[in-house]
């Protein structure tokens, strides 16, 4: 079949637009699998993609001719051993800082340290930069100075468009960043070929994933992060469906149901296992206005369907968030988005052996860092959501802060003193001002526990003896 | 004979890793069995070793581990995680290979 697609957007998008709910049949049970995080994070959109099988769709752009199929299962070992002819040699790059990330974090980061007149490489996963920013169409609050009045689409499009006037700043789309490694490289992978990066720092800023959640039916097509449908809907402007269940009242769910509403889909009912919703009243009161129902104690018990959701059931929970019994109903519904919290994505820290911990408040685990955002892999930054989840006002102001800190070591005189005093300044700006706020306090706090002294940093890395560094 | 439509439209298992189709089942007999810890249910079950590298599972089957064991999740001990962390094509590596290095 031929379909046509609009340039710029991603495959996935342009199947699930005209109506292709099914991506893939699974490797084992040969569930059928759909769109779920429309990211790149996840597994759920793979297809053979021009031959190519575990191709992710979803930040896989259209373009003409291009031939997709859908995927059954494992992909057969191919029996070639030739090298695809149009994979080139591993490229050895030598840079000042390597930004892993480009959405709000990474940018802010990147464009501090051109302006500094430093060399930047910066690896994205999408083929588009901005990260989640570009999702985000409601205006954000604060100054102007922190992008107050403008969406977040907008911001995106005004800082690609800043970085783009720097011929220091080298920008790999379609590429991550797959390991670190002793003596101080990063591998990253791009689509046809390998980098190895010699940084003097790096700043990790690669965001978050959408949390799942457990229940019968929870993968079938339908069932999909808040953040996928806002992809399909905000950023491709594809209705995700017709009738949406939200699971999880927390901002991000409020904020999704509201703009299923603006974009024709009726939200039969938000559900929130908590006995009192969890996002803040502006944006509960404007989805109740349009008569959604907020259902506190109250859970998804399964979803149901033949190749895709057609339904769910929902129970009341009891106040040790068990179901009460007898108290099932069903909601028949296309969509059943997913909006229970993130979880940083943390791996690249992990795999270098960084100083981790748990936290609860920011999602799970985070390298411990102190005020100037470096981790106890020496030269090794952490901003934004990988950071611990808060927003994406913070997100920016963390990349600048840990740009700054890295600029002030790499100029000297009058210089470096100037950038400590701009990153002092954003740093009592961030702490003492911006997440003073009550509605910012439970992050707040969680970066508070991630947060150490320079000293308590230097013991840490005695006790856990760094295996690589970047200084 | 529309009875058996309705429950096979409504038989599905609760899916934790998305990638490898494991189970809620296949959890809870591996921590039968006696798993205690991440890195057990990962060797017996390959959970969260798929191309998303455990991205999706990983935090569910933390929380799911916790509540079995009686701690909060911050107990437990993290995640190992190798590289290379995201799955890359093997011909990249070959192509460099080929150019003599090796790495």
């Amino acid at each position: 079949m031929e379909i046509e697609a609009y340039e710029g957007e991603s495959i996935a998008a342009a199947l699930y637009a005209i109506g292709i709910d099914v991506f893939s049949y699974s490797s084992k049970l040969g569930r059928p699998r759909g769109a779920f995080c429309m990211i790149g994070k996840c597994s759920s959109c793979f297809m053979v993609v021009d031959g190519v099988p575990n191709t992710r769709t979803c930040i896989e752009p259209v373009r003409d001719g291009v031939r997709v199929e859908r995927q059954k299962g494992l992909a057969p070992v191919p029996s070639e051993k030739t090298v695809d002819g149009s994979v080139e040699p591993e490229e050895v790059l030598e840079t000042d800082v390597l930004i892993v990330g480009g959405g709000p974090a990474g940018l802010s980061a990147a464009l501090e340290l051109a302006r500094y007149g430093l060399n930047v490489v910066i690896v994205n996963e999408h083929f588009k930069l901005g990260g989640q920013l570009v999702k985000q169409t409601h205006k954000f609050f604060g100054s102007k100075e922190l992008f107050g009045g403008l969406r977040g689409f907008q911001i995106a499009e005004m800082l690609s468009e800043q970085l783009s006037k720097y011929d220091n700043v080298k920008v790999l789309l379609q590429s991550a960043a797959y390991g670190v490694f002793r003596g101080g490289w990063v591998g990253v992978a791009s689509r046809n070929k390998l980098y190895r990066i010699k940084p003097r720092a790096v700043i990790v800023a690669a965001g978050a994933t959408e949390q799942y959640l457990a229940f019968p039916g929870n993968d079938l097509p339908g069932v999909m992060g808040a953040g996928g449908a806002q992809t399909l809907m905000n950023e491709y402007g594809i209705k995700p469906g017709d009738r949406a269940l939200v699971v999880g009242s927390g901002n991000v769910g409020l904020i999704v149901s509201y703009q299923l509403l603006q974009a024709g889909v009726k939200v039969e009912a938000i559900l929130e296992i908590m006995p009192q919703i969890g996002g803040w009243f502006v944006h509960a009161a404007k989805v109740r206005r349009y008569g959604v129902p907020i259902l506190t104690s109250h859970t998804i018990k399964a979803a149901w369907g033949r190749e895709r959701v057609e339904g769910a059931t929902i129970v009341r929970v009891d106040e040790k968030f068990q179901p009460v019994p007898g108290s099932e109903r069903d909601i028949e519904c296309d969509l059943v988005l997913l909006a229970i919290g993130l979880a940083p994505d943390t791996r690249l820290f992990a795999q270098a052996g960084a100083v981790m911990r748990w936290i609860p408040e920011l999602g799970g685990p985070v390298p411990i860092r102190t005020r100037r955002l470096e981790t106890s892999i020496p030269g090794m930054y952490v901003a934004g959501d990988a950071s611990g989840i808060e927003e994406a006002t913070t997100a920016m102001i963390e990349g600048r802060i840990a740009a700054l800190a890295i600029a002030s070591k790499f100029l000297d005189g009058e210089r470096a003193k100037r950038v400590e005093e701009e990153m002092e300044k954003l740093l009592d700006f961030l702490w003492n001002e911006y997440r003073a706020s009550p509605l910012l306090a439970r992050a707040r706090a969680g970066k508070e526990k991630a947060t150490v002294s320079e000293e308590e940093m230097e013991r840490l890395r005695k006790e856990h003896p760094p295996l690589v560094s970047f200084r | 004979m529309g009875g058996e439509v309705v429950d096979e439209k409504r038989k599905h298992p609760v899916i934790i890793c998305r990638c490898n189709d494991i189970t809620l089942e296949d959890v809870e007999r591996a921590i039968e069995q006696g798993c205690r810890d991440l890195e057990c249910l990962r060797k017996t079950l390959r959970i969260g070793m798929g191309p998303c590298q455990g991205r999706t599972c990983i935090p569910l089957l933390m929380r799911i581990l916790a509540r079995r064991l009686g701690k909060r999740v911050d107990e437990l001990p993290l995640p190992v995680v190798r590289a290379p962390i995201i799955p890359v094509p093997i011909d990249l590596f070959l192509r460099s290979v080929e150019e003599g290095d090796g790495g």
